[in-house]
């Protein structure tokens, strides 16, 4: 078999474009880093503790936004892991299957509604309600903040973290559950005592990748966060996330310092997501070694 | 042991909960799609289909430039990855063993994870800064790199769900590897193989961040892939955080065009699915 063999050619052809892939990854986290060598020889370790961004007078620490995501990421998962958790088990214990199919497809469609729309829909919906809330706490009304971002962000990653549970749960033996059955437990406690225990490293890599979209999710967040670039003081405040900075800021850099600072928060942003994504990876394979 | 009826009303009370959980987010769920349809059907007219975009206040503004600009980027990020896309599936599903064909999967997975605010950035450094200027192109390539690893993981399990025998039978009739790949496994795997393509183009055809510095938008008529072009995202979200009642009626119509196309092709790949789970049965 030499070089001219057609099989041969083929089959370099395939492995050429899948190393190409492989040299495309690289290439993008190489890119990133290039991208933002200017900034980290500036500012170095600084640049992740500091919590002051003023592109006019070139100081750039990404403390904020670092805040920022973490807080409405999070927020986020707390918010709608009680209905994920709810929605999963509901789809994968109680509903009967054509049910469960039936409703695994509307959820699975709801998902693909783009964000940029999920942040139209919150503007004008989700604000006007935080925004009566916040009268009746008596806080600052913004409107816009912290709190709207968890909850849109909330709203958009329940679909995703929902069809996991339920596939999750789905893989728990048959047998098991009829053992515990058999010795007269309720469904209740099937659910509690056997599936959870059974699916929860793979409930946890689940929640996992639904963070990992949380923390770089853009538009919805950018719309409604209030895209300030302070320390956020309070739960109720204004904020900008990793991703929303870059949306607002990118276009607008007119120095190449600033550029540069934005393409180090992308280059964090990647890192973050990439070490989430990396951990659920792990607990799924562990799964599947079981 | 506790009593029957505790336990029995822990059970009842369990189901009543999780159900009424389980149904809550369906409110908020269920209340976008009827906004966009009860706010964006009746921006509908003709106009707004095939008009450029007006200044606020201007009458008959459209969104036809935006519609364009969405089929063109579209169809160039298909035509950027779809070729890659198989041909590296069917390299891992038909000759990858060891090492290699794993470091290309997890590739794909990272490629998966990325941000798409993060592809937005690499596009702009690989294209919009070496030419100087905003692009369809450097549009195109960002939306490629989100569709990528969709196709090469779909195309790997179609294929690997073909049965052995399949190219066991074409390889006794004498026909090379690689026409058996063309000829028998990717005909009978193409409807999954396009189940595929059309579930990654529904990902990317709403797909916003990635544009915001590489299309960039613009108020004409554009059909060069190397200048920028207006996409029906970046319509909704320029108009929507506008403070234009007009403009902000047309993010609401533009977002119904949007969502149309999306759940459409989403639709069309579950029909095709379920008529592939059919066959295989």
């Amino acid at each position: 078999m030499g070089w001219g063999d057609p099989d041969r050619i083929f089959y370099r052809l395939c492995w050429g474009f899948s190393l190409g892939m492989v040299f495309l990854v690289l290439g993008i986290g190489i890119t990133l880093f290039w991208g933002s060598l200017p900034s980290l020889k500036a500012f170095g370790w600084h640049f992740l503790v500091g919590r002051i961004w003023d592109p006019v007078n070139e100081k750039f620490g990404a403390l904020p936004f670092l805040v920022g995501t973490l807080i409405t990421s999070f927020g986020a998962l707390i918010l709608t892991l009680p209905f994920a958790l709810s929605s999963g088990i509901f789809l994968a214990e109680y509903a009967p299957p054509r049910v469960a199919d039936a409703l695994s497809t509307v959820i699975d469609l709801l998902a693909g509604i783009p964000s940029v729309i999920y942040g139209l829909w919150a503007l004008f919906y989700l604000v006007p309600l935080v925004r009566w809330v916040e009268m009746k706490l008596g806080v600052i009304p913004f409107g816009l903040g912290l709190p709207t971002a968890s909850l849109v962000l909330a709203v958009m990653i329940l679909p995703y973290a929902a069809s996991i549970i339920r596939e999750v749960l789905r893989m728990v033996p048959h047998e098991l559950k009829e053992a515990a059955y058999g010795l007269g437990a309720t469904r209740w406690e099937v659910i509690r005592g056997v599936s959870i225990p059974y699916g929860l490293s793979g409930i946890v890599a689940g929640l996992l990748l639904s963070l990992g979209r949380a923390l770089g999710e853009t538009m919805a967040v950018t719309m409604v966060i209030g895209n300030r670039s302070e320390m956020p003081r309070s739960p109720w405040d204004l904020a900008n996330t990793m991703a929303s900075v870059i949306a607002n800021e990118f276009t607008e850099a007119s120095r190449d310092i600033h550029l540069s600072a934005l393409i180090e928060i992308g280059l964090l942003l990647f890192l973050i997501t990439l070490a989430v994504n990396i951990l659920a990876r792990i607990i799924i394979l562990r799964l599947q070694v079981r | 042991m506790r009593s029957i009826l505790w336990r029995k009303f822990k059970d009842r009370s369990a189901l009543v909960v999780i159900t009424v959980l389980a149904f809550l987010p369906a409110l908020p769920l269920f209340h976008i799609l009827y906004g966009i349809f009860r706010l964006g059907l009746p921006a509908f007219s003709w106009n707004f289909f095939t008009h450029l975009p007006t200044p606020p206040g201007e009458p008959d503004g459209g969104v036809g430039n935006a519609i364009v600009g969405t089929l063109m980027l579209s169809m160039l990020a298909s035509v950027l990855a779809i070729p890659v896309g198989i041909l590296s599936g069917v390299y891992l599903s038909e000759y990858a063993r060891g090492r290699f064909g794993e470091v290309v999967r997890v590739a794909a997975d990272v490629l998966q994870g990325v941000p798409s605010i993060v592809l937005g950035i690499v596009g702009y450094l690989w294209l919009v800064r070496p030419m100087g200027h905003f692009s369809a192109l450097s549009g195109a390539v960002a939306l490629s790199l989100m569709m990528l690893p969709v196709i090469v993981r779909s195309t790997e399990e179609i294929l690997r769900m073909l049965p052995y025998t399949l190219r066991e039978a074409s390889l006794s009739l004498g026909v090379n590897y690689w026409r058996t790949v063309i000829k028998v496994l990717i005909p009978t795997g193409l409807v999954g193989i396009t189940t595929g393509i059309l579930v990654a183009l529904s990902r990317i055809m709403g797909e916003t961040a990635p544009l915001l510095f590489t299309a960039f938008g613009n108020p004409f008529w554009n059909f060069n892939p190397l200048q920028p072009v207006d996409a029906l995202p970046l319509t909704v979200f320029k108009y929507a955080i506008s403070p234009y009642q007009d403009w902000i009626r047309q993010a609401w119509g533009a977002s119904a065009v949007l969502t149309l196309m999306v759940l459409g092709l989403n639709l069309i790949s579950r029909i095709l699915a379920r008529r592939l789970s059919g066959d295989g049965k």
